[in-house]
């Protein structure tokens, strides 16, 4: 046997180069299942609000429901929604994609709800002197006028995604939050630290890049700004 | 369903609530730990938004503050702490990870209140010789309140819910018998905790509703 090594990691510090390059692999898989779990929640909110929505805006008295139902969705503490979904799921990834799915509805449904209600009333008018049925008028007029607020929701949900999916540590399925959390049991700190700015590099990074999005989708919107 | 069942039996044993880590004594502690940080977040926030909104600066600040805020996991904070030398000090981790939490939405709701008195209102009581100070406490604040109270609101509330995570790092409070349960593998115990914590956390947002219903008019804003 040799003497350990005098590295970073024996003398357990924060930032450590020898653990990047030899926990590689480990923090690759980690950020991937974060990135799955958060895509994967964000895409199924997406698929759940749009329609509710839409509903809420076509018949009025819909809307107060759907808001008060995700909005109690939105009270309960995301640990405590981890564990009430626990029967249903079991320890499994579909548990915490369901509990952030559950999160992103609040802040989906709102902001395409208030997208939707901003569409100026001559504009639809002016629509339906053209003759476009109701159909055609939702896909071509109003939620292309929406796509701006239905965004801004769309990137507070992602970003409050990737900061949650850590919680789900708990059931062992939260990406980067495994990692904080084994770390925090055996006090390694360049575990920990690591896996926390991937956290943050991981939310500013997607916010950036639907900001990007939004950009290429809304062209309409850039000549009237700059 | 049968799960719900055990777990309304888990409630109604009077041995779950007594002793430390019975439901009364975690309940005390996640009060007193949110309120602690509730009080502390208040100080911090209300005073530099109050002062930045009456000068009209610092709008860039407050917006991007809360979006920072949004993005940095409590958990990862939580246990960053607990790994530095503040980690010896009990509560100490868990108290600055939720006040770094809460102090943002606080920010944010306190300055755009600030800044959403109708500047006419200001410039009227500038022309009646009112000091600056005088304008930031008898015309700004009062009509900034119910902004600024659903700023506190919003972060009681938000506090409530995320005091459950310090339990993932050995703190107090109701979300201790979550992860007990989860120890334990007692989905049971597991779905109590949760509706525990679900429960306290409508309530704080129920007695704050009544709070502002029973507040004078002024406070209320008029609606």
């Amino acid at each position: 046997m040799t003497a350990p090594p005098d590295d970073c990691l024996a003398r357990n510090e924060w930032i450590c180069g020898t653990y990047l390059t030899t926990r590689r692999q480990i923090l690759l898989d980690a950020v991937a299942q974060h990135l799955q779990l958060t895509v994967l929640a964000v895409l199924l909110g997406l698929v759940i609000a749009l329609p509710l929505a839409v509903l809420a805006r076509r018949w009025g008295w819909a809307a107060g429901p759907v808001l008060a139902v995700t909005t109690i969705l939105y009270t309960v503490p995301s640990l405590a929604m981890f564990s009430l979904l626990l029967p249903v799921y079991g320890l499994s990834a579909a548990l915490v994609v369901a509990g952030l799915v559950l999160y992103s509805l609040t802040l989906l449904v709102r902001n395409i709800l208030a997208g939707l209600r901003a569409v100026p009333e001559e504009t639809r008018q002016a629509a339906r002197g053209l003759g476009y049925g109701p159909v055609r008028l939702l896909l071509t007029v109003e939620l292309p006028l929406a796509v701006p607020a239905a965004m801004a929701g769309l990137r507070i949900a992602t970003v409050s995604a990737v900061s949650l999916v850590t919680v789900g540590a708990i059931v062992g399925f939260g990406g980067l939050g495994n990692l904080i959390y084994a770390g925090m049991n055996t006090y390694f700190k360049a575990q920990v630290l690591t896996a926390s700015l991937l956290c943050v590099v991981i939310a500013v990074a997607a916010d950036l890049l639907l900001l990007g999005v939004q950009w290429l989708i809304t062209p309409w919107t850039r000549g009237a700004r700059g | 369903m049968n799960t719900l069942a055990e777990a309304w039996r888990w409630l109604t044993d009077p041995a779950h609530w007594t002793g430390d880590d019975g439901v009364w004594h975690r309940l005390a502690q996640h009060l007193v730990l949110t309120a602690v940080c509730l009080v502390v977040s208040c100080l911090i926030a209300l005073p530099v938004a109050l002062v930045l909104g009456h000068l009209g600066k610092g709008g860039a600040l407050a917006v991007n503050l809360s979006n920072v805020g949004r993005a940095v996991p409590t958990f990862a904070v939580l246990v960053l702490l607990l790994l530095t030398p503040l980690g010896r000090y009990g509560e100490g981790p868990t108290i600055v990870a939720l006040v770094l939490f809460a102090v943002p939405p606080l920010l944010t709701n306190a300055y755009v209140g600030m800044r959403e008195v109708d500047r006419g209102v200001v410039r009227a009581a500038r022309g009646m010789g009112m000091t600056g100070r005088q304008i930031l406490f008898r015309v700004e604040l009062p009509l900034a309140l119910p902004m600024v109270m659903n700023g506190v609101r919003i972060a009681a509330v938000q506090l409530v819910a995320t005091a459950t995570i310090a339990a993932l790092a050995g703190g107090g409070g109701l979300g201790r018998i979550i992860t007990a349960g989860f120890n334990l593998a007692s989905t049971p115990q597991v779905v109590a905790g949760a509706v525990l914590v679900a429960v306290f956390a409508l309530i704080v947002e129920g007695v704050f509703e009544t709070a502002e219903r029973l507040a004078p008019r002024l406070v209320r804003g008029s609606r």
